[in-house]
Formats: C-alpha cells, structure tokens, sequence
C-alpha cells in the first residue's frame, strides 16, 4: 500500500489561450520510507508537484492522499495542520528567518503548539545535533555558512518529527563536498523511516533515492529505481498512525 | 518560542517601522489626551474662580421702579424711596434645600449721609463675611469695628479722608479704621461700616437694603437656588450674577466641540499611519508569512502574530501617550488661562482610556494588513521570492 499517493495529478496556471499546463496527470506512489528523487529540466513540473505534494497547491483535478486520507479535501486550516504535523519542507533558498537565531529558525514550526518552551527547546536541540550543528544555536542565520544554513533549513523540517520531508533542490546552492553532506544527512534520515521526496537537478545527489522520477514537460516520463529503498516499505510507526487516524485533522 | 516571540523579535527588527507605528499612534493619543486634560483643566479652573467671585447671588428688594443708571453711571438724580428687607428674614436662606452650597450671607443696608458737607454713600455690611464676599479687598489698616469706618479709595480721596482720622455724620462721629486700595469697582466711592453702626446712623435697624450670598458654585445648580431662595423671600428679587461665568462656560464648550473634532481627524490620521506602515510590513514579509504557512501556521496564526506585535506597540503608545498628553497640557496651559498653579487633573478613567484608545486605533489599523497576510497563498508568496 503507497503511503503517499497521487492519482491523475494535473495543474493548470491561467486560461484560454495563455494556459501552461505544468502538471499533465502524474500518477504517483510512494511507500512509506522510500526516499525519492524527482529529475527534470527546468519548467518540467518538478516544483509544481512537489508543491502538490506539500498541501501547498491545490490540483486542478487528480487526487493525492496520504494514507488514504484526500489531502485536498481538507479546509484550509487543517491542511495547515496537515503540513504542521506531516511534513517537513527544505526550501531551495533555505528560507530562514533572519532576525531568529538558528535555535529560534529550527524552533518556528513549535511556535504555535501548546508545548512547555523547555520541551520545545530540547526538541530544537535535538534537530540541531542531528544535523551536526550543536555549537551554532545561538548565532542568526546570515552568521553561518550556506551549508550551514541548509542544514538549519533541515534540522526546522525535521524538529516536529514529521513522517514526511519534501526538499526542493537541497543542494542547489551548494558546492559538491558539502552537497555530499547534505545528501548523507538525508540518507541518514531516511534510514530512520523518514519518507523524503527530494527535487534535484543533480544526477549525483539522485543516486541517494531508492526511485528517481523523471518529468518532462509535466509528465511523468521515466521511473527508475536505484537501490533497496524503493523496496524498503516499511510499516506505519505509532505517530503516523496516530496522526492519520486523528479525527479533528480529517 | 511562541507566536508572541516571534511578534517581539520582528518588532526589535523592524525599529523604524515599529516607531512609525509608535508615534502615529503616539501623536493621536497623546493630542487627544492634550486636548481632554486641557478642557478639564480649564474647566476645573473657571470653576475654582467662581467659587472665588464671592458673591454670586444677590437679593435686592422687590421694586417696581426701573434704575436711571447705566455702567455706573446714573442719569437724571431721581431719587426713588429705597425699600428694605427685614434682617430676620434673611436667616431662612439656611434652611433651603441647596443651604449646604451656601457659603455666606452678607446683608447689607444702604443710605446716603453727608461729610463734610458731600453726600456719600454708606454701607453697612458683616466685615465676618468679607473674605468670602470681596476676597479681593486689601484694606490699608483694619476692618472697622463699633463707631469705625472703611473707606473706598474714591471716597477717601475725595473727602480728604486718612487713617486713624474722624468723621461726622448724622451727629455721630466715626473712626476710619483703614481705607481700601483701588478695585475698580462701585466699592471705591463708598464708605463701609459695621451694620449695626450703619442701620444706627441711617435710621434703619433690624432692616437691610439688600444681601449678597455666597455659592460654592462648582456643581451646584445656582439657578434651583435663586428659585430656592425666591421662594422663601417672597418679598426679595433674586438675581444669580453668573453673565461672566456663562460667557466663559460657552466659550470653553465652544473650545471643547473644537477640541474634540480635532482630535477626532488627529487620531484618524495616526491611525492612517499605523494602516499604511502595516500594509508596508505585511509587503516586506511577504516571504517570511509564506514560509509560515508553508510549514503550517494557520491563518489564525500569523493574524495573532501581527495583532499581537500592534497591540504591544499600541500598548507603549498608549502610556507613553497619555504622560505626553498631560505633558502637552502642561505646556499649553499658560496660553489659555492666566492662572497660576493651575493643577492638572490625574484621571484614571482618561488614562484606561488612553491605553484603550491606543488599542483600539493600533488594533482596529492592523485588523486589515493581518487579514492581507493571513490570506496570503504560500505556494504565491513562496514563489515571489
């Protein structure tokens, strides 16, 4: 059974004459800590599905559920929830905000729990040295390096423990020892059962997914699977199932 | 951290747009408290100075003759026969209602007698009640007593009077016991001497010519107690001297009206300032609100978030504003009142209300750039970037 799902998935931008369809019916199945890489050129549609993906971007038809639950279904307000509690997001451009400290950045997604500030702090802690970034807490974002800043960008993603983590081009701007980094860090997190679907325009850092999807022109045009993650479909832990069987979210 | 953390840290970020926020906010709340304070100020003021008019209520006998004098001036030299009240009656003005606003009762009997050969007016008066009634007599020497008299400046000038020196009048001779210094007023041609003395040498006693009565006057209905008195002086006319005050009542009400619509368009522009320095800051973290909502801020979320960061800004404003307020009204009050030492009024209830002013204009001026940025699509504002 696929874990994260997408049926038919098109997305249209615009009307008549001036419409660009990005998204051409993808059909999508990931299992439940697979790590997915999705290649393309530019303007092939990778974005635009990732942002699918990430309850960001309401299909123009097609359906996407995580487990079994239609994620465009939801109000607004519980996608919000869905992304809060389901997903991890590393931005291309990091995103960081930059009057937060690192500590304060990897602690945003916690803002608005109900969460004793001690008990958001060790979480914080936690993700910061998970990606290697202990000593930094205290410093602001433009204080430390790109490298640095992604895996900020990586310890927020992964400070609420989410099942899933999309990244959009996580190495894109980053030279290629630390793209390696970045990538082993991932891989790292995967290992753990994080289900990653990852953008990329480098065919070195793809090899790290156990699938690469290839678009082109919004469609799904290759699928191609590299190692033993794609076989890898582990069971649901006790948080996901909670979290999928949450009534007040679905 | 919480959302408020995130509203503290923006704010200590954005200075400058924080204090465009402050002082639109500033500017309105303190103007309105300026102008708030002022009035009461002043109005407090005239208030305490009528109190000090002394006597604001005068009874004169009722008479059907019209007077032949204008400004103090009198035409023709008709004498009409001058009626009197009887001084006994006067004791029933303790017993009206309002008598707890009754401050003093001064009668007062009138007559004119001859010295050294000009004819003089005489008062006789309770010198007891001069403090209350001409607060404004500075007397060179002492209030008379039996036999002694006061002169008004004009009168001893002209009668060639000095202290310690005598008269003779009626056949009894009276002591000046001190001359007053110039007041401007009728009270310079006159001679003034104790009532028993007075009513003795006109004739008159147990009688008066009229009385003056003082009313603390701040928040008393002065026109119920002339009907008051009225009522129990059937045969007395009862007149309230309150031209002077009334001109300067409509005249503060005038000041208040304008006051109040001026503070009105002040606040209105502060709060057009806290709404455009808003909408500019929501623009500005167009990205930020979007990767918010990207990572699951509910709209809710970043509504509290940029309310709370008004609301705290509002809160500064409001404090700082009503300190500034009374500050302005300090400065500004020489301008409108010649008083000295005037006393600022301290009002809790104008001070709840400048803080709740001051949130309800930075609230109400946020309400809009918040929804904006709530409302903002953060696949839209991601891709802005």
């Amino acid at each position: 059974m696929a874990f994260v799902e997408g049926e038919n998935l098109i997305k249209q931008y615009g009307s008549g004459e001036g419409t660009v369809m990005a998204v051409r019916g993808i059909n999508l199945n990931v299992g439940k800590g697979e790590l997915i890489a999705v290649m393309g050129e530019s303007g092939s549609g990778k974005s635009t599905l990732l942002s699918i993906l990430g309850a960001l971007n309401t299909p123009t038809s097609g359906r996407y559920r995580v487990g079994e639950k239609d994620i465009y279904g939801l109000s607004h307000e519980k996608r919000a929830d869905f992304r809060r509690e389901f997903l991890g997001f590393v931005f291309q451009s990091f995103h960081l905000v930059p009057y937060l400290t690192v500590k304060e950045n990897v602690m945003l997604p916690l803002a608005p729990a109900a969460m004793k500030g001690m008990e958001k702090g060790r979480l914080a802690e936690e993700a910061l040295a998970r990606v290697g970034l202990g000593g930094k807490a205290n410093r602001l974002p433009g204080q430390v390096s790109g490298g640095e800043q992604e895996r900020v960008a990586i310890a927020r993603a992964i400070v609420n423990r989410p099942p899933i983590l999309l990244a959009d081009e996580p190495t894109g701007n980053l030279d290629s020892k630390t793209s390696r980094e970045i990538m082993d860090l991932l891989k790292a997190l995967n290992s753990d059962g994080m289900t990653i679907v990852m953008v990329t325009h480098n065919s070195e850092c793809a090899q790290y997914a156990g699938k690469i999807l290839r678009l082109s022109d919004g469609l799904l045009v290759e699928e191609e699977r590299v190692g033993m993650n794609g076989e890898n479909h582990l069971p649901l832990s006790e948080k996901e199932k909670k979290l999928i069987a949450a009534a007040n979210l679905f | 951290m919480t959302l408020r953390d995130i509203a503290f840290r923006n704010l200590r970020r954005r200075k400058t747009k924080a204090a465009f926020v402050f002082v639109g906010l500033l500017v309105g709340v303190s103007s309105v408290v300026a102008f708030i304070t002022l009035i009461e100020a002043l109005t407090h003021d005239i208030n305490t100075k009528l109190e000090q008019y002394g006597a604001n209520i005068l009874i004169v006998p009722k008479t059907e003759n019209l007077s032949l004098n204008y400004g103090g001036l009198a035409i023709g030299g008709v004498l009409y026969e001058m009626q009197e009240i009887q001084q006994k009656e006067l004791r029933k003005i303790r017993t009206i209602k309002n008598s707890a606003n009754v401050a003093a009762v001064g009668p007062m009997v009138l007559g004119a007698v001859e010295v050294k050969g000009k004819k003089v007016l005489l008062a006789g008066m309770d010198f007891g009640e001069v403090p209350m009634l001409r607060p404004w007599w500075i007397p060179r020497g002492q209030y008379p007593e039996k036999q002694q008299i006061l002169a008004g400046s004009a009168a001893a000038r002209v009668l060639g009077l000095q202290r310690e020196g005598r008269i003779e009048t009626n056949g009894r001779t009276l002591q000046v016991s001190a001359i007053l210094e110039p007041t401007g007023s009728q009270d310079d041609q006159i001679l003034f001497a104790p009532l028993p003395t007075a009513q003795a040498v006109l004739g008159k006693e147990g009688r008066i010519s009229m009385a003056e009565v003082a009313a603390l006057c701040h928040g008393c209905p002065i026109e119920d107690m002339v009907e008051q008195i009225s009522a129990i002086l059937p045969g007395a006319q009862v007149m309230a001297i309150k031209q002077v005050v009334k001109g300067r009542m409509e005249a503060l009400d005038q000041f208040r009206r304008v006051a109040y619509v001026l503070s009105g368009i002040v606040a209105f522009v502060g709060m057009l300032v806290v709404l455009v320095t808003m909408m500019g800051s929501v623009r500005e973290r167009t990205a930020e609100i979007g990767v918010f909502r990207a990572i699951g801020f509910r709209k809710s979320h970043v509504m509290r978030i940029i309310l709370f960061e008004a609301g705290l800004i509002s809160t500064v404003a409001g404090f700082s504003g009503y300190l500034l307020g009374l500050g302005l009204t300090k400065a500004a009050l020489p301008f409108f009142s010649d008083s000295r030492g005037i006393s600022i009024p301290l009002d809790p209830v104008l001070a709840g209300g400048a803080f709740g002013l001051a949130l309800l204009l930075g609230l109400a001026a946020s309400i809009y750039p918040a929804f904006l940025a709530a409302r903002l699509d953060p696949q839209e504002a991601l891709r802005a970037l």
